[in-house]
């Protein structure tokens, strides 16, 4: 009797739920200085970024083939690799140091549903992240698009791709934060969870030296599929970035699932 | 009225037996305290009562309920487990609030334990740079928070001044007073003689006694004694007799 009406009160708020637990996660999301720094790192690398890589782009002196070839907005979201480890970081820290504080048994004891706690910090770090992502990609687009120079080639969002590749390089970084959220749930320890996500975003790549294992990389590691999702001109041997983005999504629903089982075996 | 139940716990750390069937009552209406040496268990029971360490066998319960079957954890049960359970880098203020919305606890309320625990003045700070009494205050203001018929305290003096002291006395035994079920576990014999009625006694994750302190200290005519020899077999961590060698 008392699991039926518990599990009702997520919906009639006759009891903990969804809805007070994502209050409780923005409460503590917004309430510890780091996120803003982070976030506000997170905006000023990639619109600096965008503005000095397009502002040099030296155009003017590639040769034919590489003109042919030349992606207006290509280069735009290489401060990605800086931005998707500060929401790497800023999820992985919103539950290591729940852990290394004690703090996280003063949320289990609120909210003993511990795939629930998961689940909300997942809602509220997916959506600042997604927020801050687009806001971020469209300035850094607009930057870049102004900082380019004529005779190259300007981008327009109307023109095929452009704004699929402008809303991805948005998504990405909140992707990433998702994964870091469940790396950070299995680790618990900061260092160690931190460590864990530079192996996948910056040595794991580095490991798929020849061509052959390259195509793999580009199309089955996070930053390589993120360089095809905000491209205009398909790279080679790459995969749609419909489905690129996809497969990402899944990367981070199992990272989720596999924070949230650790979370719910171990004691805390 | 909310009687907690523990029947035949047990928990193993690796090779190590923490907490041994381990059979025991709480009752509303008074303190209990949960008397043991250091490592005989008390932390672990009391993490095993919360839900948050999950034990080998045995079952605890709150009311008839597990802790997880809880549908406002915070109304029913306040605990303070540990004194640091919080961020360092959030104010006390924004660590009550989101836990109160957790719980659909309402601010005003925020502001009312800030104010029984004395911490109104510090509530802006953060926590991170409070001494362990103002962290001990913290803590118990969390415990507060849901107003619950179960307040359970791990240690709840350690680090407070004497003045303190004195005001968690109190406030435990008029939360008891007011019919509500009251665990607070120390090693320190003379602080549960002030406070606590009922006494819950363990060793080596085994229960040595479920007496009074009445009754516990009328044995031997001192409670200090009694416990003494109550935990004679099964005190882990003692010092030897240092007799110096100055000369």
């Amino acid at each position: 009797m008392t699991t039926i009406s518990y599990r009702a009160g997520s919906f009639v708020r006759n009891g903990y739920g969804f809805r007070t637990a994502i209050r409780m996660e923005w409460h503590k999301l917004r309430s510890v200085r780091s996120t803003w720094w982070i976030v506000a790192s997170f905006a000023v690398s990639l619109a600096a970024v965008a503005l000095l890589v397009l502002g040099h782009e030296g155009y003017a002196r590639l040769s034919a083939a590489d003109r042919a070839s030349f992606d207006p907005l290509h280069d735009t979201f290489i401060g990605l690799v800086l931005g998707q480890l500060l929401t790497g970081t800023l999820s992985v820290l919103t539950i290591t140091t729940e852990f290394s504080s004690g703090m996280i048994r003063s949320t289990f004891a609120a909210v003993p549903r511990r795939s629930l706690v998961l689940v909300a910090k997942a809602a509220v770090l997916g959506a600042v992240t997604l927020a801050a992502g687009e806001i971020v990609a469209f300035v850094a687009y607009a930057a870049g698009q102004a900082a380019l120079q004529a005779p190259a080639p300007h981008a327009t969002l109307g023109q095929p791709g452009v704004m699929r590749a402008v809303l991805l390089a948005g998504a990405y970084p909140a992707l990433i934060a998702l994964i870091g959220l469940g790396v950070g749930a299995l680790v618990r320890h900061t260092a160690g969870a931190i460590c864990a996500l530079v192996g996948v975003l910056f040595v794991l790549p580095l490991l798929f030296f020849s061509p052959s294992l390259q195509n793999a990389a580009q199309n089955f590691l996070p930053h390589g599929m993120a360089n095809s999702m905000t491209a205009v001109k398909p790279l080679a041997h790459a995969l749609p970035p419909a489905l690129l983005f996809a497969l990402l999504c899944g990367y981070a629903v199992a990272a989720l699932a596999a924070g949230a089982w650790a979370l719910t075996r171990r004691d805390a | 009225m909310t009687t907690i139940e523990a029947r035949g716990l047990i928990k193993r750390y690796r090779s190590t037996l923490a907490v041994d069937r381990l059979t025991f009552d709480v009752h509303p209406g008074t303190v209990t305290g949960f008397l043991g040496p250091n490592g005989a268990g008390k932390s672990t029971t009391m993490r095993m009562i919360m839900g948050l360490d999950r034990p080998d066998a045995g079952q605890v319960r709150i009311g008839g309920r597990r802790y997880g079957d809880l549908r406002w954890p915070l109304r029913e049960v306040g605990a303070m487990l540990e004194a640091k359970a919080f961020h360092p880098g959030r104010t006390a203020r924004a660590h009550l609030t989101a836990l109160a919305a957790s719980n659909g606890i309402g601010r005003q309320r925020v502001d009312e334990v800030l104010a029984i625990t004395g911490m109104d003045k510090a509530a802006d700070r953060r926590a991170g740079k409070f001494s362990l009494g103002m962290s001990q205050r913290l803590g118990i203001a969390a415990a507060l928070l849901g107003d619950p018929g179960v307040l359970l305290l791990d240690e709840p003096v350690n680090g407070l001044d004497p003045e303190g002291i004195r005001w968690i006395r109190h406030l435990m035994k008029n939360l008891a007073n007011q019919g509500r079920t009251v665990l607070v576990s120390s090693h320190l014999i003379s602080e549960i003689a002030h406070t606590a009625d009922a006494l819950i006694v363990i060793g080596q994750g085994h229960l040595l006694a479920q007496t009074t302190v009445a009754q516990l200290s009328a044995r031997t005519g001192s409670l200090e004694e009694a416990f003494f020899q109550l935990t004679a077999g099964v005190t882990d961590y003692r010092g030897n007799n240092y007799q110096g060698n100055l000369t």
